[in-house]
C-alpha cells in the first residue's frame, strides 16, 4: 500500500518503515508515527463512529486531547479500548481497531440511529424510558448501553505488570514545549533536582510542529538541543510519554509514565506503565493550548480538522489528510497552516476567514467576511459550503476542511484544587486565576501567552521565580530569538443554521441540544453538562466546553465568564486500571502476614482463612474428613478431652514499661491494675471515651515495672494507637514507654486436660508447673528445650486448664513441632480459629461480635469489672443515661429446645407469638457454633434483662432465611460455669 | 528435648541471597536488635550513658550511628533502636539493660522484624518505585519510617549504594516479593 498522503520531510524517519493494520487491513509508517498520522499518510480518513449516533468520523486533533479517532489496540488480554489514535505510537505489528460499529466500520447498523435524531435529542431517555419502571434495569439500560458507547474489552486478564514510583523534586515542569524547555534549561543549569514530564514521545511540543526558527534554527532543531543539553544534566530528570494527570495537595503530582505502550509487548518482569507520585517543593504549568473549533452544519465528518492538528500532521509527520485543504478561521493562527500546507505543497483552494479585515494570505484565495455552512461527503469530506460575504453561496471541492476557531490555554491542572480559571479578553479563552495549587506557577501558552518568544521568556522567568522562593539563584539565561507575532481574533463560535452543528464530537452534543438544554432550564454549566452529557468521557470536553458555554451565554444573555466552567478534576487523561492497582494485583492485593507455625500448618494440609493481612489456619483436614464440621469437632473434642494446640501470636502484643506502668494501665483499663502483683495476668476490658466496650485481653506483670498487654488480634493497631495517644497526649507527665512485640514472639496456646503434662517435656526442668506453683493466671519468664528464653501465661480462652507459651519467633516454627512432638503420647491436635470460635463460645467467651461498638461493659456481663474507686477511658460516659438501665441487653447463651435445629448468627429473638417487628425485638444473636460438647447447636446473644430470664423461651427469627426457631436462655457458660478446669 | 532451631523471616534455615541485575537483596538474619526508650525525663541521662556504658553516640531524628559492636538508629521521640551481631549478642535486651540500668527502658525487637539489605548502583532507582522516602536526598547513615509495598518499614540509608529495608518480620514474605518485582521492573 502506498502512503499516497504522505509529504517529504517531517520529523518520521522515512528510511524506516513499519507495518501495522487497521481492522484486519496491513498499512505502512515510519518510525516517529503515530497510528493517526500513519492512516492518514495512507488516505484514511474515516477512523471511528461516533457515541450516540453512529456518525463517520475521523481525526480531528494531533493530540490528547482528540475527542473521534478513538481505537481499540492490541487484542486478547492487551486489548486496550478507547485509546486515542492521536497518541498511539506507532510500532511494527500494531494492531488497531475500529470501534463501536457493526458489522464494519464504513457499513455501520447502528447508524439507523442517526436516521432517528430528532428524537434522540439530549436527555432523551431520561424522558422516554419512564415506564414501566422496572424495565429500566433490566430492558432499557442494556439496550442503551449496547447501542451507545465506545471500546470494548475481551474480558481476558491482562498479562502485563504495571509499576508505581515515588519521585521528588526541587521543580516539576509539565510539559517540554518552549516555556517547559526554557524552564528546565534555566533551572537545570542553577543546579536544581529538575523533573522534566511531557505526554508527547518528543519533546518540544508544537516547536515539533511548526516552521517557525528558533535561535536561528528550526524549532524542532532547538528543542533536541536542549533537550540533549538536559540528558546530560544529572539533576535533570526527563520523562516523556509521561502525563502529569493531577495535582494534588502539598505539591504533589500524578503522572503515568507509559514505559512500553509504544512496543508490542513488554520484555519480560518489565512494566507496560508506571503510576509515578511526584513529591515537587516547586511545579510551572506548561501544558500548552488547545486549539477550538468553529461549530457550522455537519461540521463532523471525516476531513474536518483543527487547523493547527493539520500543520502538525504536515510539519511533523510529513501527512496530510488531503491533497486538497480548506481553511476556516476567525484568527490569523489559521493563516499559517495555509502558509505551510502550500508549503508543503497542498493544494489549498480557499481561506475562508469569517473577518471582513484579515490579513492577505500568499498561494491561495482569501474569502474575507465568509462562513462554511455545510459539508458534504457521506464516509470523508468531499466539499463544503460557504456563504461569502457578499451572500452569495459557493461550494468549494475539498477533502479536509482545516478549522481554527483560536486557542483555550490548558488551565485544567491549575483547577484541580478547586481554582478557578479568569477570562481574558483578548483571547476570548479562560486563563489561570489567582487561586493556583500550593507551589504551582504557569508559563507559557497554558498562561495564555501564546507566541514562542512569549513563551521562552515565561518558562524563563517562571523557572527563576520558582528557585528564588527555594533559596537557589538561576541566572537569566540569553533568550533565543523566536516569533513573537500578536494574537488577531474574532470571537465567533457557531454559524448559525438550522441543521445539526457538532460542539462535542465524542458525545454528539450539537448546538441544538445546549439550545435544547436552555430551553428546559438546565442553564447552569454544571446541569448542562449532566442534561446534555457535553464535556464527559474520555476526553473531558477539551475541545468542545468552550464552544458550548458560549452557546449558553448567547442563549441566557450573559457573558462567557459569568456563564461560567464546570470543575475541572483529575485525570486530564485517562489512566488505566491497571496503572492504578500497580503491583498491587491478585494474592499481592495487600501483604499478607504469615503465623510462625505457618509453614508447618501448610505441611499439615491446613486451611487458612484471613483475618486482616494475618493468615490463619482455620482448621487441619485429617485424611477422610470430608467436612470441614468434621474437622473442627474432632479438634475441640480433642482439645477438650486431652490437649490441643493453637498459634495464637496475631493477638496484639504491647511492652509497657516505666515507673508509672501500672498507674498508665489503671487509666486505660476499666478494671484495677495498680495492686496486680508481679508474676500475675489479669483479664481486663478498655472502655471508650463514650464508655462503650472497646477491646479485651490480658496484661501480665512481669516486673514491678513491666507489663505486657495483650489485645484481640483485629484492634492490635487500634489499641496501640490509643495507647501512644493516652501516653503522649493525656498523660505526658507519667513515665511509661510503650512498644509492640506481637512480632517478636511466637506464641501457643496449649489446652486440655493434659496441657501441663505436655508442657512438663518442653520446659526445663528448673521451672515448676505444678497447680500450686504456677496457678491459674500465672505468668512468668523461663526456658524451654534446654535454654530457648520463653515467657509461659496460664490463661484460657477455651476454659480448659490452658497455657499460653512464647518463644522468640524464629523458634516458633521449632516450637510449634516440639509441642506436636512432645503431644503425641497424649493424640494432642493442633487446632485452628474455627475451634477456637466454638470453644469461646463454650465458654462465654466474648469476641469480636460481641465487642461490636454497640455494647457496654454491663451488656457483656462484665459491669462488675467496671471499678468506681478510679478514674479511667470512658468512666464518666459509662455511667450516663441509658447506659446502665434494668432491661439493658445482656449476654446470655442459647440453646434449640429442638436439638436439631440450628441458631443463625444474626437472628433475632422475639417472644414465642406475637408479631415479628423492631418495636417486639427482644435481642439478637451475635455468634453461633455447633458444640460437639454439648451435641447441639449454640448462640450467644445479647437479651432484654436476659440475666432474669434463664430458662425462658423465646423464638429466634430470621425472615429473610424464613427460619423461626424455639430457643431456650441459658447460661453463656455452657461448658464448666465454675470454671473448675481452667484452675485445675 | 532437643534444642530449638531457628528459622529465617523467609522461613529457611539461612538466609535468602538473590542477584538481580545490579542489584543484591541479601536477607539479614544476623543482627540482634532492641529498642530503648529513655525514662521520662531522662533523655540527657539515657545519651551520656549510652556513650559511656556503651561507646555509641544515640542518633539525632532520622540519624543512625555505628560504633562496633553497636549500631543505632533512630525511630520515635526518645527512642532508638540498638543493633548487635546476633551470635554474640542474642541477649542483647539483658546486656543493654545491664549497662544503661533504670534510665531506660529496654525491649527485645530482634524476632519482631525482617531486614533486607539492598546493594548495587541503582538501588536508589528501586526505592522510587518501593516508597516515597526521598533516598536520592538521604545522606548516608539517613534513617525514616516509610510504607514499602503497604508495610511500614524503616528505610535506613546505610551508605551510596546500600540501603537496609526493616520491616514487621510477619511481612517477610510479601515484602520480599515487592523486592524483587521491583527490583526485576528496573533491571
Amino acid at each position: 500500500m502506498t502512503q499516497r498522503n504522505r509529504l517529504t520531510g517531517g520529523l518520521v524517519d522515512q528510511s524506516n518503515p513499519l507495518n501495522f493494520s487497521f481492522d484486519g487491513k496491513i498499512y505502512q509508517g515510519y518510525v516517529g508515527d503515530t497510528l493517526a498520522s500513519a492512516l492518514l499518510a495512507n488516505g484514511v480518513r474515516l477512523m471511528g463512529r461516533s457515541f450516540k449516533y453512529h456518525r463517520p468520523r475521523g481525526v480531528v486533533t494531533a493530540g490528547s486531547e482528540e475527542p473521534n479517532a478513538l481505537v481499540e489496540l492490541r487484542s486478547g488480554g492487551r486489548q486496550e479500548p478507547n485509546t486515542r489514535a492521536t497518541t498511539a505510537e506507532l510500532y511494527g505489528g500494531l494492531d488497531a481497531n475500529s470501534q463501536n460499529r457493526w458489522p464494519s466500520l464504513k457499513h455501520d447498523m447502528m447508524a439507523i440511529n442517526d436516521r432517528f435524531s430528532n428524537f434522540l435529542t439530549a436527555g432523551f431517555y431520561y424522558k422516554t424510558f419512564m415506564w414501566p419502571k422496572a424495565f429500566w434495569e433490566k430492558i432499557y439500560e442494556p439496550i442503551i448501553r449496547k447501542a451507545a458507547g465506545l471500546g470494548s474489552l475481551t474480558g481476558a486478564a491482562d498479562p502485563d505488570l504495571y509499576d508505581k514510583g515515588f519521585l521528588h523534586c526541587d521543580l516539576l515542569i509539565v510539559g517540554a514545549g518552549p516555556a517547559g524547555l526554557m524552564a528546565a534549561v534555566t533551572a537545570g543549569r542553577a543546579g536544581a533536582q529538575v523533573i522534566l514530564a511531557d505526554e508527547d514521545f518528543r519533546m518540544g511540543g508544537r516547536l515539533n510542529s511548526e516552521t517557525h526558527q528558533v535561535g536561528g534554527m528550526p524549532g524542532a532543531d532547538w528543542a533536541a538541543r536542549v533537550v540533549a543539553e538536559l540528558a546530560a544534566m544529572g539533576n535533570v530528570r526527563l520523562m516523556a510519554r509521561s502525563t502529569v494527570f493531577g495535582a494534588y495537595d502539598h505539591g504533589v503530582y500524578g503522572v503515568l509514565e507509559r514505559v512500553a505502550d509504544h512496543i508490542a509487548i513488554p520484555p519480560a518482569g518489565k512494566p507496560r506503565q508506571i503510576l509515578w507520585r511526584i513529591y515537587s517543593k516547586r511545579a510551572i504549568l506548561c501544558a500548552g493550548a488547545t486549539e477550538r473549533s468553529i461549530a457550522f452544519e455537519n461540521n463532523d465528518r471525516p476531513g474536518v480538522m483543527m487547523a493547527g492538528a493539520v500543520r502538525a500532521y504536515a510539519n511533523r509527520w510529513a501527512a496530510t489528510p488531503d491533497q486538497n485543504i480548506a481553511i476556516f478561521t476567525n484568527n490569523d493562527d489559521g493563516h499559517r497552516t495555509a502558509a505551510d500546507l502550500i508549503a508543503k505543497g497542498v493544494n489549498v483552494p480557499a481561506v475562508i476567514d469569517i473577518r471582513p479585515d484579515a490579513p492577505k494570505v500568499e498561494g491561495t484565495e482569501l474569502l474575507t467576511g465568509a462562513q462554511v455552512i455545510g459539508s458534504k461527503g457521506r464516509l470523508g469530506l468531499t466539499d463544503v459550503s460557504v456563504r461569502l460575504a457578499s451572500g452569495e453561496i459557493r461550494r468549494i471541492s475539498c477533502g479536509a476542511l482545516a478549522v481554527s476557531g483560536g486557542w483555550n490555554p490548558n488551565v485544567h491542572l491549575t483547577c484541580h484544587q478547586r481554582g478557578r480559571p479568569t477570562w481574558n479578553e483578548g483571547l476570548a479563552a479562560f486563563v489561570p486565576g489567582n487561586s493556583l495549587p500550593m507551589g504551582m506557577s504557569v508559563a507559557g501558552a497554558a498562561l495564555g501567552d501564546l507566541s514562542t518568544h512569549g513563551a521562552l521568556k515565561g518558562g524563563a522567568d517562571a523557572a527563576v521565580s520558582a528557585l528564588a522562593d527555594l533559596g537557589i539563584t538561576a541566572s537569566r539565561l540569553v533568550l533565543p530569538e523566536a516569533e513573537d507575532a500578536p494574537i488577531r481574533l474574532t470571537p465567533f463560535w457557531h454559524v448559525s443554521g438550522t441543521g445539526r452543528a457538532w460542539l462535542d464530537l465524542q458525545n454528539d452534543v450539537t448546538v441544538k441540544d445546549v439550545k435544547l438544554a436552555h430551553q428546559e432550564n438546565f442553564v447552569s454549566v454544571e446541569h448542562l453538562k449532566r442534561y446534555t452529557t457535553l464535556g464527559m468521557a474520555t476526553d473531558q470536553g477539551k475541545t468542545s466546553n468552550m464552544g458550548a458555554l458560549a452557546v449558553m451565554a448567547e442563549m441566557t444573555g450573559k457573558s462567557i465568564p459569568e456563564t461560567g466552567t464546570t470543575i475541572f478534576r483529575p485525570p486530564y487523561t485517562p489512566v488505566s486500571m491497571g496503572a492504578l492497582a500497580g503491583r498491587s494485583v491478585g494474592k499481592e492485593f495487600h501483604p499478607t502476614r504469615l503465623t510462625p507455625s505457618h509453614h508447618w500448618a501448610v505441611e499439615q494440609g491446613a486451611e487458612f482463612v484471613e483475618v486482616g493481612n494475618w493468615l490463619r489456619a482455620q482448621w487441619f483436614p485429617r485424611k477422610g474428613e470430608t467436612h470441614w464440621r468434621e474437622s473442627v469437632d474432632r479438634e475441640v473434642t480433642q482439645t477438650r478431652n486431652s490437649v490441643g494446640i493453637c498459634d495464637v501470636t496475631t493477638l496484639g502484643k504491647i511492652d509497657v514499661q516505666g515507673a508509672d506502668a501500672a498507674e498508665f494501665l489503671n487509666k486505660i483499663y476499666a478494671n484495677a491494675f495498680a495492686k496486680l502483683p508481679v508474676g500475675k495476668v489479669r483479664y481486663g476490658l478498655m472502655l471508650r471515651e463514650d464508655g462503650i466496650a472497646a477491646d479485651d485481653g490480658t496484661a501480665a506483670r512481669l516486673a514491678e515495672d513491666h507489663f505486657v498487654v495483650t489485645t484481640t488480634t483485629a484492634n492490635a493497631v487500634t489499641v496501640y494507637r490509643n495507647m501512644e495517644f493516652a501516653r503522649q497526649c493525656l498523660w505526658p507527665d507519667l513515665d511509661v514507654q510503650l512498644i509492640s512485640t506481637t512480632e517478636a514472639w511466637a506464641q501457643y496456646a496449649v489446652a486440655g486436660p493434659n496441657a501441663r503434662k505436655l508442657l512438663q517435656k518442653i520446659v526445663d526442668a528448673d521451672f515448676d508447673l505444678a497447680n500450686d506453683a504456677f496457678p491459674f493466671m500465672a505468668c512468668g519468664e523461663i526456658t524451654v528445650c534446654g535454654g530457648t528464653r520463653a515467657r509461659l501465661f496460664r490463661i484460657s480462652f477455651s476454659g480448659e486448664l490452658a497455657y499460653e507459651i512464647a518463644v522468640p519467633t524464629r523458634y516458633g516454627d521449632a516450637m510449634i513441632r516440639a509441642l506436636m512432638a512432645a503431644g503425641e503420647e497424649f493424640d494432642a491436635v493442633p487446632y485452628g480459629t474455627e475451634a477456637l470460635g466454638v470453644m469461646r463460645i463454650e465458654k462465654g467467651h466474648a469476641a469480636g461480635n460481641e465487642l461490636n461498638g454497640t455494647t457496654t461493659a454491663l451488656n457483656l456481663g462484665l459491669d462488675r469489672m467496671v471499678s468506681g474507686k478510679k478514674d479511667f477511658i470512658g468512666a464518666v460516659l459509662s455511667k450516663r443515661d441509658g447506659m446502665n438501665t434494668d432491661d439493658a441487653l445482656c449476654l446470655v447463651g442459647i440453646r434449640p429446645v429442638d436439638a436439631k435445629d440450628r441458631v443463625p448468627a444474626g437472628g433475632h429473638l422475639m417472644a414465642i407469638s406475637g408479631p415479628v417487628d423492631a418495636a417486639h425485638d427482644q435481642g439478637y444473636v451475635t455468634s453461633a457454633a455447633y458444640s460437639p460438647t454439648l451435641n447441639s447447636a449454640i448462640g450467644l446473644a445479647f437479651v432484654k434483662g436476659g440475666g432474669e430470664r434463664m430458662g425462658e423461651r423465646l423464638r429466634l427469627v430470621n425472615p429473610l432465611e424464613g427460619i423461626g426457631t424455639l430457643v431456650e436462655i441459658v447460661s453463656a457458660h455452657f461448658v464448666d460455669p465454675e470454671g473448675e478446669k481452667l484452675r485445675g | 528435648m532437643d534444642k530449638l532451631t531457628a528459622l529465617t523471616p523467609l522461613g529457611a534455615r539461612s538466609a535468602r541471597v538473590d542477584n538481580i541485575g545490579a542489584l543484591e537483596i541479601r536477607e539479614v538474619v544476623d543482627q540482634a536488635m532492641v529498642s530503648v526508650a529513655a525514662r521520662l525525663g531522662q533523655v540527657d541521662l539515657t545519651k551520656e550513658t549510652t556513650t559511656a556504658k556503651l561507646g555509641l553516640v544515640l542518633p539525632d531524628v532520622g540519624q543512625s550511628t555505628v560504633a562496633p559492636p553497636f549500631a543505632a538508629f533512630w525511630m520515635g521521640p526518645d527512642q532508638w533502636m540498638v543493633s548487635a551481631a546476633h551470635n554474640a549478642h542474642e541477649l542483647l535486651a539483658a546486656e543493654v539493660k545491664s549497662a544503661l540500668g533504670s534510665v531506660v527502658s529496654v525491649v527485645e525487637q530482634t524476632d519482631g522484624w525482617c531486614r533486607f539489605d539492598v546493594s548495587g548502583e541503582t538501588v536508589c532507582d528501586l526505592f522510587e518505585r518501593l516508597c516515597n522516602a526521598p533516598v536520592r536526598q538521604m545522606a548516608p547513615g539517613a534513617v525514616t519510617r516509610s510504607s514499602v509495598e503497604h508495610v511500614g518499614a524503616f528505610v535506613w540509608r546505610l551508605n551510596a549504594e546500600n540501603i537496609a529495608v526493616i520491616a514487621p518480620r510477619s511481612s517477610a514474605k510479601s515484602l520480599h516479593h515487592a523486592l524483587i518485582a521491583a527490583t526485576t521492573s528496573i533491571a
